[in-house]
């Protein structure tokens, strides 16, 4: 689909980058062409139709039009619309807190851990409070892995102790004291109505009130988790979707390292 | 259909051995009954609600009977002499407890000779009441027909009963054929039913028996209106698996999630507490012409789907072992399984379409439920679209039973009603595109797909023999399936296992094998007059 919808009219608009007044790219620059879709709970109507439009106009996209729409029940009604973006971003002022690390490879990890504890590093990961998903802390912590990344329990030089899912804060807290681990992984995958928020929330307050918290380093992931997310509840890295074991050991032995150095 | 040629030898000799491992299994569960049993036992008997304090009220006389350690006699012991010596009925038997008016220690003897009558007539009543549903259903199905391509399956999950029924009634409208209601996180860790219709819950809704006849009623208004027979799904798993399984009998449940070790593996859930209530609770879904959905996809999610294979078809195998055990009858054992390999893995569409033809052949009269892919989801929609039309495929061309649709935005939320839409078009749009592919199409002789599919069959038939040898709970303890180990004693509700006494009565057995047997004899007299129609 061209900027211009199938029509010869010439743009009108700037086409170099400019990155104070950065938009969205389709085919040329600064076209600011977004895609989007949803659905809207009236029937499907011209008057729908006309709503959609009208919503994708108050969000900010300049001619929107709707390039698809269907009934998805009596009073329900689903919409693809395109549009060209009014707004623009400074990307020139941009601050991002991500986990900043150099990532290694598992022996790298394995030999740094080596030179630099002499011993291996115990790592204790669990999905906590009533989520019963395993599929991010098994991506991080099993043999195996996920998409080529080796995980924890592959590494030498980690001791990896993967509790599985639906954990209480009170058990992780005391397995992990049993363990004596140096690391805590903590997965949370449902995050409706950010149960995932309360649960960290509740972990980090009783690691505090059982002076707890500075003993380990507490690394969370999953796919709503994001670093800044991490640092606001209390909690030391946060690793969202994308991130493998390789990033969450290097994070942990740089960190481990420099607070050693302190 | 176009036929892998399978080592049918081998497929005999896993059968086989699939066979003794439920066997021997079962003559040691045989020796016990539950807690969850025993409450399933009260709610057949009539007994329902909660006291003040939201206790349910089967759990109220099952643990007043723990408490004098008269479990072994069976509940349906103690109610049918209290019931007999006091001339009440269970449920006020029950509110009796509840209100401390009533010790069944005390109550006068009776001979156990009455008791057993008493029993046996109440049995009657509850089977009864589950053979009128079971009679709803079929007519309404013969009214409408059924459908015989894939059952199109999705799920809702919004945690509010309400907003649950606004879903799936749109979602049938779309032409979805099976509505799942996802269970809310963590339900399957209580050892109790939650009672009455729930607007709260997280990533799924209450299973409750309120909530079940909520949703069954939405369902036929649809169905009426759309002229098709719209199944319900729900989950009967977790500690309370045998009570789940008599509520949905009571508000004619279509599918229920049913797996003999998915609690063991992936609740970690006591070994013997699940292997005694998936027994009880498969003669119940057996008797309710309830299929159930056995969760072998689940090892694939947590296991290599490429290389762990093989544990797939050994579970498949063992649950339909169990299955039979109950007196289920072959047409409701929906076998699952999944197509969950790595995108990247070359060929990974030959070694998914040679496992699902594999099931297909070698459990012919299963209807079997394919799952979607999930681990390899990542939140990119528009790949996570095109993994689901390559799933939809095999799908179709298998012919796969239970077709539970993929969403584009697994790994991102619940499915929003919008992407059930697109997902039950992309499932329409490939079954009707490829309808007679796979009965056009023939394998090659030794090729890609026939040299996997022997080769899983060759692990299946290892890893069951060495099952055989050394029994399921040592298997389990070793961690042979999905990597997980159980010890025999640990995990959840093992305090629930006791031992039958002699005098142990549970009237229901017999009954519910008997009606499971009937059902499907009038299924298959149905299919027969049905294809003999189609004949002329």
């Amino acid at each position: 689909m061209s900027s211009g919808l199938y029509s010869t009219k010439k743009t009108d608009f700037d086409t170099t980058l400019d990155l104070t007044r950065l938009k969205p790219y389709g085919d040329t620059m600064n076209d600011g062409k977004v895609q989007l879709s949803f659905t809207l709970p009236v029937p499907d109507s011209e008057v729908a139709v006309e709503a959609a439009k009208q919503l994708a106009a108050k969000m900010g996209l300049v001619e929107p039009m709707v390039a698809h729409h269907a009934p998805l029940d009596k009073s329900y009604s689903f919409f693809v619309v395109y549009g060209s973006l009014g707004h623009t971003i400074d990307y020139t002022h941009i601050h991002v807190d991500s986990v900043d690390v150099n990532v290694m490879t598992m022996d790298e990890t394995d030999q740094f851990i080596q030179d630099n504890f002499g011993r291996k590093l115990r790592v204790i990961g669990a999905s906590t409070g009533t989520d019963a998903h395993t599929v991010g802390i098994d991506a991080i912590m099993n043999m195996k892995g996920y998409a080529g990344h080796f995980g924890l329990e592959r590494y030498k030089m980690i001791e990896a102790l993967n509790l599985g899912s639906q954990v209480t804060n009170e058990d992780f807290i005391r397995k992990a004291v049993e363990f004596n681990a140096d690391v805590l992984l903590v997965s949370q995958t449902v995050t409706q109505k950010n149960v995932h928020v309360q649960n960290l929330t509740e972990l980090v307050e009783l690691l505090e009130a059982e002076r707890l918290r500075n003993r380990f380093l507490l690394l969370i992931g999953g796919p709503r988790i994001t670093h800044e997310l991490a640092k606001e509840l209390g909690c030391d890295a946060g690793f969202g979707p994308g991130k493998y074991a390789d990033d969450v050991a290097s994070f942990m032995c740089e960190e481990l390292a420099a607070r050693m150095q302190q | 259909m176009a036929k892998l040629r399978l080592d049918w030898d081998k497929v005999n000799k896993a059968r086989d051995a699939a066979k003794q491992i439920a066997e021997d299994t079962h003559n040691y569960t045989q020796q016990f009954t539950t807690s969850t049993v025993e409450r399933s036992i009260c709610r057949l008997l009539g007994i329902d609600g909660v006291d003040a304090m939201d206790v349910p009220l089967p759990n109220v006389v099952v643990e007043h009977l723990a408490a004098r350690q008269l479990l072994g006699h069976g509940t349906s012991f103690w109610l049918g002499q209290a019931a007999i010596s006091l001339g009440k009925e269970p449920q006020e038997i029950a509110e009796m407890i509840t209100g401390g008016e009533l010790d069944l220690s005390q109550t006068e003897p009776v001979d156990p000779f009455e008791i057993r009558l008493w029993a046996e007539k109440k049995a009657e009543e509850a089977v009864a009441k589950i053979h009128h549903n079971r009679i709803i259903r079929e007519e309404k199905l013969r009214e409408y027909g059924d459908k015989t391509g894939p059952l199109l399956y999705v799920i809702v999950a919004t945690g509010n009963i309400y907003e649950d029924i606004v879903q799936a009634k749109a979602a049938a409208k779309q032409g979805a054929d099976v509505i799942a209601v996802i269970r809310t996180t963590g339900q399957s860790l209580l050892d109790y039913v939650p009672y009455g219709a729930t607007t709260e819950g997280f990533g799924g809704t209450m299973a409750t028996q309120e909530n079940f006849r909520l949703m069954r009623a939405a369902l036929d208004e649809s169905g009426e209106e759309l002229g098709r027979y719209i199944r319900l799904c729900n989950y009967c798993s977790g500690l309370c698996m045998p009570e789940i399984a008599v509520m949905g009998a009571f508000e004619r449940l279509d599918v229920m999630l049913n797996d003999a070790l998915y609690g063991i593996l992936f609740r970690d859930i006591n070994m013997q507490r699940t292997l005694i209530d998936q027994s009880f609770s498969r003669m119940v879904n057996a008797a309710a012409g309830i299929i159930i959905n056995t969760g072998e996809d689940n090892y694939l999610t947590t296991a290599d789907a490429y290389e762990e294979a093989h544990t797939v078809l050994a579970s498949q195998l063992i649950n339909e072992q169990f299955a039979l055990k109950a007196g289920m009858p072959e047409e409701q054992m929906g076998l699952g399984h999944a197509f969950e390999m790595n995108p990247e893995l070359k060929n990974a569409f030959l070694y998914e379409f040679a496992q699902a033809q594999m099931a297909r052949q070698i459990f012919p009269n299963a209807p079997l439920k394919y799952m979607p892919p999930t681990k390899f989801k990542t939140g990119d929609i528009f790949k996570g679209h095109v993994q689901d039309a390559l799933f939809n495929m095999i799908t179709v061309i298998s012919h796969q039973q239970i077709h539970l649709l993929g969403m584009l935005t697994e790994a991102i939320h619940t499915p929003f009603m919008s992407d059930r839409a697109l997902a039950i078009a992309n499932a329409r749009y490939i079954a009707t595109s490829m309808a007679d592919f796979g009965d056009d199409i023939e394998f090659r002789a030794g090729g890609i797909m026939e040299q996997r599919a022997n080769e899983v069959l060759d692990l299946a038939l290892d890893l069951l023999q060495n099952i055989k040898r050394d029994g399921l709970f040592r298997t389990l303890e070793e961690g042979k399936f999905a990597g997980i180990k159980r010890p025999f004693e640990g995990g959840k509700g093992l305090a629930g296992v006791v031992l039958k006494e002699e005098q142990y009565l549970n009237p229901f057995v017999d009954l519910l094998m008997e009606e499971a047997r009937s059902g499907s004899e009038r299924y298959h007299q149905h299919k027969k007059s049905d294809q003999g129609e189609n004949y002329e």
